[in-house]
């Protein structure tokens, strides 16, 4: 697997307290997601379940389970909420979440994750590493620093009565959707708004896919490409109602293509065992540098277009 | 078919006669809505919403009832308040259940005659011009359905109609 294959199957792997799992023979069409069973529900006893795993097709579990204990959800409030009932089966996860409050709950997972190389007392060192990991054992200052920034995000939204915003504000980290329409107002030959920022600014010209689930009963995948303007937002159609699996990648600067790129783990970096960074046995050479800075994000997330 | 629209012909005239002592000034509108008794093997009947929409946005001008099984030991139906899409959309999702002089139980098979008085809720502050009566109504292991009615607030006017094609029969609405 080439590097940047590797990239692109960390930014659309699934993440674990800021430590990003690359699976076994990931490639971009894996695709990770949470589909709720409704998006839109009434009354003050409403839950919603949840299906979670990466496929290959949207949205059948044909690959993975996604891991639960990185699963976050921010109420209508936006104060941190809870999944309930997690289990894991081969190919997919699931999981309730209580709306015990009215208004938009988000169900997301989200890392920060670092690559770094640099010099310290004549001698080339690597580091790869949660965002937080990287402020601590990386020295401040250190002698020709390169990092490569990475940082993936995967959400779903469900409503419980009346919709609301106070889920929805972005961290300011990574890819992320500051929505127009709020995500579970989409409804199908409605126009709806959607506004993307990198790291809380605008993501100007950004490819934005959608892909709706049902792929095996339709002839191609019926995919929808559409792209920001400078202020980050996109006006969009979707032309029939069901869920849609939502995707947008950044990459720019150094994607490790240069000398040394090939990183840390040797053949089987990034892909090994649980955490995802080599693995405690993986061959590895003497450290080389980055050849420079570089940031790669990605978001992706489940909307339903309602029907009209 | 024949059956119904007489059963609705006889609806309106029976309409007709009642609110012939209507103060000229205080219009009613009156709506017949035919709820279709269906052959099916598990059959529950529907909820109901009747609501105003304003034809050129197509937002909600106002709620006029709401038909749902509040005794239902499930969250009290709230819980399928939700499968009349159209109206919480636009105006259900906005409200507190049970809402006054608005809910009301599902009814069985056959016409419903309705009068909802000009001088109260909805009606009452509604501005003269013209407007969708809008009936939907979703089932149980059933499907979905909204049937649009124009009429014209602020003066009497002709009965109009429309029909359903599988979850209502025919809506007739008149300003009187």
């Amino acid at each position: 697997m080439t590097f940047k294959k590797r990239l692109l199957a960390v930014a659309g792997s699934l993440a674990i307290g800021g430590v990003v799992l690359a699976s076994p023979m990931a490639a971009s069409a894996h695709r990770g997601w949470m589909l709720p069973a409704f998006t839109t529900l009434s009354g003050d006893g409403a839950w919603v379940t949840v299906d979670a795993a990466v496929s290959n097709e949207l949205f059948y579990p044909d690959h993975r389970p996604m891991r639960t204990d990185g699963i976050q959800v921010l109420g209508p409030d936006g104060a941190a909420d809870k999944i309930q009932n997690a289990s894991t089966g081969q190919f997919r996860s699931t999981f309730d979440v209580q709306l015990t409050k009215p208004g938009t709950y988000k169900i997301f997972t989200a890392s920060n994750s670092v690559m770094a190389s640099y010099t310290e007392n004549g001698e080339v060192k690597r580091f790869r590493g949660s965002a937080e990991d990287f402020a601590k054992q990386v020295p401040a200052g250190a002698a020709d620093l390169k990092t490569i920034r990475m940082a993936s995000r995967n959400e779903t939204f469900v409503t419980r009565d009346k919709p609301s915003a106070g889920a929805l504000a972005p961290t300011g980290k990574g890819l992320e959707l500051d929505p127009v329409t709020n995500p579970t107002d989409v409804v199908a030959t409605e126009p709806a708004t959607f506004r993307f920022v990198l790291d809380g600014k605008p993501a100007a010209d950004l490819d934005v896919t959608f892909i709706p689930g049902g792929a095996r009963w339709r002839a191609s995948p019926g995919e929808i490409k559409v792209k920001t303007g400078a202020d980050g937002a996109v006006k969009f159609t979707l032309p029939e109602a069901g869920m849609y699996w939502v995707n947008a990648t950044v990459r720019s600067g150094e994607t490790g293509r240069g000398p040394g790129g090939p990183g840390m783990g040797g053949p089987n970096g990034g892909q090994g065992g649980p955490g995802g960074q080599g693995g405690p046995g993986a061959p590895q050479g003497p450290a080389q540098p980055l050849a420079g800075n570089g940031q790669s994000a990605s978001y992706t997330a489940v909307i339903e277009a309602q029907r009209p | 078919m024949k059956r119904s629209i007489s059963l609705l012909t006889f609806a309106g005239a029976a309409i007709g006669v009642s609110g012939a002592g209507a103060p000229a000034l205080a219009a009613d509108l009156n709506v017949t809505v035919e709820v279709p008794k269906l052959t099916v093997a598990e059959y529950h009947k529907p909820y109901v919403s009747i609501w105003i929409e304003n034809p050129a946005d197509s937002t909600a001008a106002g709620t006029l009832a709401v038909w749902y099984d509040a005794d239902n030991k499930e969250d009290h139906g709230a819980k399928w308040l939700k499968d009349m899409r159209q109206w919480w959309r636009k105006a259900g999702r906005e409200m507190t259940f049970p809402a006054d002089g608005i809910s009301g139980a599902t009814r069985a098979p056959g016409p419903q005659k309705l009068v909802f008085a000009g001088a109260k809720g909805a009606l009452k502050g509604l501005k003269p011009g013209q407007y969708n009566l809008v009936v939907e109504a979703a089932r149980e292991v059933g499907g979905h359905e909204a049937v649009r009615v124009p009429f014209t607030w602020g003066k009497p006017g002709k009965p109009a109609s429309a029909k359903g094609a599988s979850e209502l029969g025919a809506v007739t609405v008149s300003v009187k």
